[in-house]
C-alpha cells in the first residue's frame, strides 16, 4: 500500500479520450537513463489489465557509445492492443525522447511516420552549452518539416521538483506519463513500481511512486490528447518474458539437467538465465572453451543418459556441424538450439535473420538426419523444448531449434504454462541391459532401436560414429552402411507420420499462399487478415516442423494459384542484373519447398537486419495481386 | 532378505570377480609390434586387479591408431572425433560421479587438432585418467608429421625432413594452470607402464600420462633405437612418486631422486634436451576438480524441481 501521503486525486483531464485498437510506443535515451526498464514496466501494467502487448529492446551495439549521438541509443517499442498482438508492428505511433537526437537512429530505421506525436525532453533547449541548444532547435524543426507532431516535455523540470538528481528518475516520471495517456490503472502502475524496486529500500520505492504520480498528473493536465485501449482480461494467469527467457525455462521443464554452451549473441542470454536459475533445479551450465567442445561435452552428457542441451547460433552451428553429424550417426539424443542472427561469418551479430534453415538442413557432410523445429511465437520457444528434449530421446536422435533474435528480445505476455512431472527427463535408468537386445537394434519398421546406457550392466557397446552394425561393431561393408542409413532416415518417416498438415490462416484455396516459418509468423498473418479485408484473396501457412515437414503441402499448394514464401533471409530480386528464371537464387525454404513439392514456389525475402513488418507484407500482397491482375 | 541389509555384513563379500577376460573384445588390429598392445595389456590388468565394473567403466577415444582402443575393451566406449575426446569425456563425468572414465588419445588427436580441449582439460581437472599414445607420427594416415615428430623426420608431408622443433606435451600440460597429475612411460617396460597407469587412476583428478610409444611401421629406426637407448633414459624416484618393482628399476641405468611436488624442477626436466626422464613429474591433489562442481547438486526430485520451475515462471507471473 502506498503511505497516506502519497495518494493523489484522480487527475483531471483537459481532453476526452480516443478510444484505439492499437498503438505503439517507444521510449528512446541514452543508455542508462532506464527507458527499458521503463518499457517493460509499461508493457506488463498493459499485460495485468489484459490487453495484447509485445515489446522489444532498442539496444545499442557498442558496449561505451558518447552520450547524445545515435550510436547510444538505447530504448524499447511496446506495442499494445485491444486484442493479442504477435508482433512489433509498423511504425510508431507516439516516441518519447529523452534527448533530441535519439529519435533519428530510430528514423534510419524508418520506424517513425507522419503523425508520429514526438514527446521530447525540453531541458536541452536551455543547456549550458549553445551548441546543444542550437542541435535541439534545429532537431525539433527537422522533425516537424518530416511530418513529426513535437511535444516539447519538461521532464527534467518536472521531476526535479521531486527529486534533487532527476537523471535517475525520468524514466519513472515518464512511466506516469504514459500510464495516464492510455487510461491505465494506476494502482496497477504503483504495484509494478513497487514490484520493480522490490529489492530496494522503501524510500527509493516511495521516491519513484512520486515520480509515477508527477508523470500521471502533468500528462493529464497538459496534454491535448489523451487514449484508452480497452482490454479483455481472459481470467488466465498470465507470464510476460523474451523468447530466451522462455527457451531457458523450457530447458528447466524438460528436465534437460545441463546447458553447455560458449557466448555467443544473440544466444547467451537464454544461457545467462539458466546460470542464475539451475541451481535450484538441480541443472547446470558448462560454459565450454569453444563451441565445439560445447556440443562435444553436450553429447557425453547425453551418452551417460543426462539429457543435454547446446545453445548457439549461426557461427556456433558452423562449427558444431562435425559432431552433429557424430550424434546423426550414433544416434545420440541431443537438443540443438540456434537463435539465428545475421550471417555469413560474423555478419549482423544483434540483428535478426532466418538463415541458418539449409545449413541445419543440410550443412553436415554425408547423410545425417536430425528433427528440426521452429517456435513461432514466445509461448512455443518454451513448449517447443519440451517437445524437442522427448522427441530426442524418443527417436535418439539430435533435435534442432531454430529460434532468431527477433524472438529472443522480443516479449510477450502468454498463458502461463503448468509444468508436469512427465515433461522432466526421468533419472538415468541403471537397471540391468537385457542382454539379448543389441545397442542398435533397429525396428524394420519405425528404425527406432533401444540404447543402452553407461551403468547399465551386459549393455556395454563401444559407440562410434563409424559405420556401424547393429551389434554396435565397426564395418566397412557397404551393405551395411546402407542399412543403417536407411533405419536412421526410416526415424524420420516414422516421426513424420505423427505430424498433422499445417492450418490454413483464412480460406483453404485462393489466389495467393504466403509460406513462413519461425519469428514471422504474426507479422504475416497481420498482413493477411489487412488484406483480406480490403478483399484479397489471400491465406497464409505456417510451418513448425522443416525436418521432416508437415504432411500434406503439395495438396494445399495446389489449391492456390500462386505460392510463395516469406522469410528473413537472402534471395535475389526477379529484377536484379543477370538474374533469370534459371539462376535465381531462392529464400531457404522455398528452396526446400520447391524440391518436395515441385510446386514453383516464390519468395519475398530481405536482410535487411529488422523483423519483417505487417505493412511490407501487405504492401507485398497488393502488388502481387494488382501484378497478376494486370 | 527379511530385512537383512548387506551393509550390515562385516565382510565385503563382492557379488562378482571380474578377471582380465571380462575386459577382453575382440582381436586388437593394430601392427605386430605397435605399442598399442601392451597399453591395451597394461589397462586390462589394472580393470581387472582394481575389479572394475565393467558397465561403470567408460573409454572415449578420438580417431587415430590410439582410438580404436575403446573397441578392444569390454566396457563402455565412445569412439567420436578427430581431436575430441576431452569434451565428450569430460561431459561423460561432469554428472556422472560414479562412472570411471578414461581417454585414450594420440599425439595427433590431443597435440594437434585437439590442442584446444587439452589445454583446457589440464585446467578443468575432472577426474578421469589420460592416455597419450605418442608416436610421434600419423599412422592411420600413413605416415604423416605429427605436431611431436622430432624435426627433420621424413615423412609424405615433409619429404625433404619436417623443418619445426616439436611440441613437448609434458612441458606443455605442466605450464597450465590447475595441472594435477603429469608422467611419462614407454610401453616397452610393461613393469613401469603398468605401475604408472595405476598411479595415475588412483590419482583423483585429470590424470595426464604420455607413453612414448614404437611405430614399428613409419618410425621403426627411431623406435629400435629408443629401446636400444638407455644411455637417455632416467627413471624419476620418490617416496610419493611411482614405486615399480626391482626388476623393473634393474632396466634403468640411471635414476633421479625427484620430489612430484615441486613443478619447477618437474619442469626443468621436462625440457631437458638429452634426456628422457621417465616417472611422475608433478602430482597437485588439492587442485579444484570441476567434477565435483557438476556433482554438486544432483539428484533433485521431481517435486523439487517442478518447486524450482514454478518459483521461477513465479517471476515472470503478471
Amino acid at each position: 500500500m502506498a503511505s497516506p501521503d502519497l495518494r493523489v486525486e484522480p487527475a483531471s483531464t483537459k481532453v476526452s479520450r480516443t478510444i484505439l485498437r492499437e498503438h505503439i510506443v517507444e521510449i528512446v535515451s541514452d543508455s542508462g537513463e532506464g527507458a527499458q526498464k521503463a518499457g517493460q514496466s509499461f508493457g506488463s501494467v498493459c499485460a495485468k489489465m489484459g490487453n495484447g502487448v509485445w515489446t522489444v529492446e532498442i539496444i545499442p551495439a557498442d558496449i561505451q557509445p558518447p552520450p547524445r549521438t545515435k550510436e547510444s541509443v538505447s530504448g524499447i517499442r511496446i506495442r499494445l492492443g485491444a486484442g493479442k498482438i504477435t508482433n512489433m508492428g509498423d511504425e510508431a505511433d507516439i516516441v518519447v525522447a529523452f534527448n533530441e537526437i535519439a529519435p533519428y537512429a530510430r528514423i534510419e530505421q524508418d520506424a517513425y511516420k507522419k503523425g508520429t506525436k514526438m514527446l521530447i525532453e525540453s531541458m536541452w533547449a536551455n543547456h549550458s552549452d549553445p551548441s546543444v541548444q542550437q542541435s535541439y532547435a534545429r532537431a525539433v524543426e527537422d522533425y516537424k518539416a518530416r511530418g513529426f507532431v513535437v511535444y516539447e516535455v519538461p521532464m527534467e523540470e518536472e521531476c526535479l521538483k521531486i527529486v534533487p538528481d532527476a537523471k535517475r528518475g525520468k524514466n519513472m516520471w515518464v512511466l506516469g506519463l504514459l500510464t495516464q495517456l492510455y487510461n491505465r490503472s494506476l494502482e496497477i502502475a504503483e504495484e509494478q513500481v513497487r514490484m520493480t524496486f522490490r529489492k530496494k529500500s522503501q524510500s527509493v520505492i516511495d521516491i519513484n511512486l512520486k515520480l509515477l504520480h508527477g508523470g500521471y498528473e502533468w500528462a493529464g493536465q497538459n496534454l491535448d490528447f489523451l487514449y484508452d485501449i480497452p482490454a479483455v482480461e481472459s481470467g488466465q494467469d498470465l507470464v510476460v518474458m523474451n523468447g530466451n527467457e522462455a527457451l531457458s525455462l523450457g530447458v528447466l521443464a524438460s528436465g534437460i539437467e545441463v546447458c553447455s554452451m560458449y557466448p555467443i549473441t544473440p544466444a547467451t542470454s537464454a544461457s545467462h538465465h539458466l546460470a542464475e536459475c539451475f541451481e535450484k533445479a538441480g541443472g547446470l551450465v558448462h560454459q565450454a572453451e569453444d563451441e565445439i567442445a560445447a556440443i562435444g561435452f553436450a553429447i557425453g552428457c547425453s551418452y551417460a543418459g543426462r539429457p543435454a542441451v547446446t545453445i548457439t547460433s549461426g557461427p556456433g552451428i558452423a562449427l558444431k556441424t562435425e559432431f552433429m553429424g557424430l550424434a546423426g550417426m550414433a544416434e545420440v539424443p541431443l537438443v540443438i538450439i540456434d537463435v539465428q542472427r545475421g550471417g555469413p561469418s560474423t555478419g549482423l551479430p544483434t540483428k535478426v535473420e532466418q538463415s541458418d534453415l539449409l545449413a541445419v538442413l543440410y550443412g553436415q557432410p554425408g547423410d545425417t538426419t536430425k528433427i528440426v523445429l521452429a517456435p513461432s511465437s514466445i509461448e512455443e520457444c518454451f513448449q517447443f523444448v519440451v517437445l524437442a528434449r522427448q522427441i530426442a530421446e524418443a527417436f535418439r536422435t539430435p533435435v534442432i531449434i531454430l529460434s532468431d533474435a527477433n524472438l529472443a528480445t522480443g516479449v510477450q505476455p502468454f498463458t502461463r504454462p503448468k509444468p508436469k512431472a512427465e515433461w522432466l527427463a526421468p533419472p538415468v535408468d541403471l537397471s540391468p541391459w537385457k542382454k539379448d537386445i543389441r545397442p542398435y537394434e533397429w525396428d524394420e519398421q519405425t528404425g527406432l532401436s533401444k540404447r543402452p546406457v553407461p551403468g547399465q550392466e551386459g549393455g556395454m557397446f563401444t559407440l562410434t560414429g563409424l559405420n556401424h552394425s547393429e551389434e554396435g561393431r565397426v564395418s566397412y561393408l557397404g551393405t551395411v552402411n546402407q542399412h543403417g542409413a536407411k533405419m536412421r532416415s526410416r526415424k524420420l518417416a516414422a516421426f513424420g507420420r505423427t505430424l498433422k498438415p499445417p492450418q490454413v490462416h483464412g480460406d483453404e484455396s485462393g489466389d495467393l499462399l504466403l509460406v513462413g516459418w519461425g519469428s514471422t509468423r504474426g507479422a504475416i498473418e497481420e498482413a493477411v487478415d489487412r488484406a483480406r479485408e480490403t478483399g484479397a484473396s489471400v491465406s497464409s501457412l505456417h510451418l513448425h516442423f522443416l525436418n521432416p515437414m508437415e504432411p500434406g503441402l503439395k495438396e494445399i499448394f495446389a489449391r492456390f494459384k500462386k505460392v510463395m514464401t516469406v522469410e528473413i533471409n537472402y534471395s535475389d530480386d526477379w529484377n536484379d542484373p543477370l538474374i533469370t528464371r534459371e539462376n535465381r537464387r531462392y529464400a531457404q525454404l522455398a528452396w526446400v519447398l520447391r524440391a518436395q513439392t515441385l510446386t514453383d514456389v516464390d519468395c519475398f525475402s530481405n536482410v535487411l537486419g529488422q523483423p519483417l513488418r505487417p505493412r511490407q507484407i501487405f504492401e507485398m500482397i497488393q502488388e502481387e495481386l494488382n501484378l497478376k491482375n494486370n | 532378505m527379511y530385512g537383512l541389509k548387506l551393509d550390515y555384513c562385516a565382510i565385503d563379500v563382492p557379488d562378482k570377480y571380474y578377471t582380465t577376460s571380462d575386459y577382453e573384445k575382440g582381436t586388437a588390429r593394430w601392427c605386430p609390434g605397435c605399442g598399442d598392445h601392451s597399453v591395451l595389456s597394461a589397462v586390462q590388468r589394472l580393470c581387472q586387479e582394481k575389479q572394475l565394473p565393467p558397465e561403470k567403466t567408460v573409454f572415449v577415444s578420438g580417431i587415430g591408431c590410439s582410438s580404436r582402443f575403446p573397441h578392444y575393451m569390454k566396457t563402455y566406449g565412445f569412439h567420436g572425433l578427430h581431436g575430441r575426446a576431452f569434451p565428450v569425456a569430460e561431459g561423460v563425468k561432469f554428472r556422472r560421479p560414479d562412472l570411471d572414465v578414461f581417454v585414450v588419445t594420440g599425439d595427433g588427436d590431443c597435440c594437434s587438432i585437439g590442442a584446444g580441449h587439452w589445454i583446457h582439460a589440464i585446467r578443468y581437472n575432472l577426474n578421469i585418467t589420460v592416455l597419450l599414445f605418442d608416436n610421434q607420427i600419423y599412422g592411420m594416415t600413413k605416415k604423416q608429421t605429427s605436431p611431436t615428430s622430432p624435426i627433420g623426420t621424413l615423412s609424405n608431408t615433409h619429404p625433404h625432413g619436417s623443418v619445426l622443433p616439436p611440441i613437448n606435451p609434458i612441458q606443455t600440460t605442466l605450464g597450465v594452470s590447475n595441472v594435477s597429475f603429469v608422467a611419462q612411460t614407454a610401453d616397452w617396460m610393461p613393469g613401469h607402464l603398468y605401475a604408472t597407469i595405476k598411479a595415475a587412476h588412483e590419482h583423483q583428478g585429470f590424470s595426464f600420462v604420455k607413453v612414448m610409444m614404437r611405430c614399428p611401421k613409419f618410425m621403426q629406426e627411431q623406435a629400435k633405437a629408443l629401446v636400444a637407448d638407455r644411455e637417455h633414459i632416467t627413471m624419476l624416484t620418490h617416496e610419493n612418486g611411482i614405486q615399480v618393482d626391482e626388476a623393473t628399476a634393474a632396466l634403468f641405468m640411471h635414476k633421479q631422486d625427484h620430489d612430484p611436488t615441486n613443478i619447477g624442477k618437474a619442469r626443468e626436466y621436462s625440457e631437458d634436451p638429452n634426456m628422457y626422464y621417465l616417472g611422475l613429474y608433478y602430482q597437485d591433489k588439492t587442485a579444484p576438480r570441476y567434477d565435483l562442481y557438476g556433482a554438486h547438486n544432483l539428484g533433485f526430485t521431481a517435486a523439487q524441481k517442478l518447486e524450482a520451475i514454478n518459483a521461477e515462471l513465479d517471476r515472470f507471473a503478471v
